[in-house]
């Protein structure tokens, strides 16, 4: 951890998003996160899912998080949901959107749904205080891609300690694009 | 007003993975089925972003970031899967997928 961090907790500067904006964000996402499972159109399922992405972008934004919330914006509100776009122009979608949306088994699906929803009330209520303190920290946000860059890359020439995962991550995306090429050709 | 704390965050985040969970289990299209993972991948984001804050360290936001490779990759790869079956079997519904069951 380096000195930087440390100077986490300046209280001089007070939040400037009210409470507000988070109810209205966590309502947005959760409704749009709603219409994604809901919406027999698989276009309008996946236009709900652009609106619940960068409303959590709001939210990582209130949580002094700005390089996650544009990496949230640009990679997956940009880039993967395009992605879903695209197939589903390829794939039939008239037909699929006239059959049966839901499948047989959905009671079930429904009732262990509601099961891990009350186990994770359960927990949240149970580690209430303990747990879960609320410490109102305010993150430096000027520096926050340079702290995660730091992590990421190492800072003075040395490893950082996040190097070794972040090369790991690369050969999964390698990984990712040529099975991603090698499933879609036709003849290989 | 009550300030906002790391639980409502960890509530937000709950409903978003149980929407995902029952998107999973629920949906027979398999488009949206993937979206539904998309969902519960994003519940995980927002609840190590927001531990990031309680902490006051950032190794939360850079396990997020390494959160959204993986969900880039397995958007890429489950997408791939799903043409590569499209072409064969002219269906999008899991239920018709169903090679393996005797």
């Amino acid at each position: 951890m380096n000195p930087a961090m440390n100077s986490a907790l300046n209280p001089g500067m007070a939040p400037v998003a009210t409470p507000w904006f988070f109810y209205a964000l966590a309502a947005l996402a959760v409704a749009s996160g709603l219409a994604v499972i809901t919406r027999r159109n698989a276009v309008h399922s996946a236009l709900a899912l652009i609106v619940t992405l960068l409303s959590v972008a709001g939210l990582y934004l209130m949580l002094y998080a700005p390089f996650v919330a544009g990496v949230q914006i640009i990679v997956y509100a940009g880039g993967i949901m395009v992605l879903f776009l695209f197939v589903i122009m390829l794939v039939n979608i008239e037909r699929s959107s006239k059959d049966r949306q839901f499948n047989r088994m959905w009671p079930v699906g429904l009732a262990a749904a509601c099961a891990l929803m009350a186990l994770f009330v359960s927990a949240i209520a149970k580690g209430n205080k303990l747990l879960f303190p609320d410490r109102g920290m305010t993150l430096p946000e000027g520096t926050n891609t340079q702290e995660i860059a730091n992590m990421l890359y190492g800072e003075a020439g040395k490893m950082g300690q996040y190097t070794f995962a972040f090369e790991i991550a690369s050969l999964l995306l390698l990984v990712a694009i040529l099975g991603a090429v090698i499933m879609t050709k036709k003849k290989i | 007003m009550v300030p906002i704390t790391t639980l409502h965050y960890l509530v937000v985040a709950a409903a978003l993975f149980v929407l995902g969970v029952i998107g999973v289990l629920t949906r027979r299209n398999v488009v949206i089925v993937l979206m539904s993972i998309e969902l519960i991948l994003n519940a995980v984001n927002l609840n190590l972003v927001a531990f990031s804050r309680m902490w006051g360290n950032l190794h939360g936001q850079v396990f997020s970031i390494f959160i959204t490779v993986d969900a880039a990759a397995e958007a890429a790869v489950g997408l791939g899967i799903l043409i590569a079956f499209f072409r064969n079997k002219e269906t999008v519904n899991v239920d018709e997928i169903d090679l393996l069951k005797w």
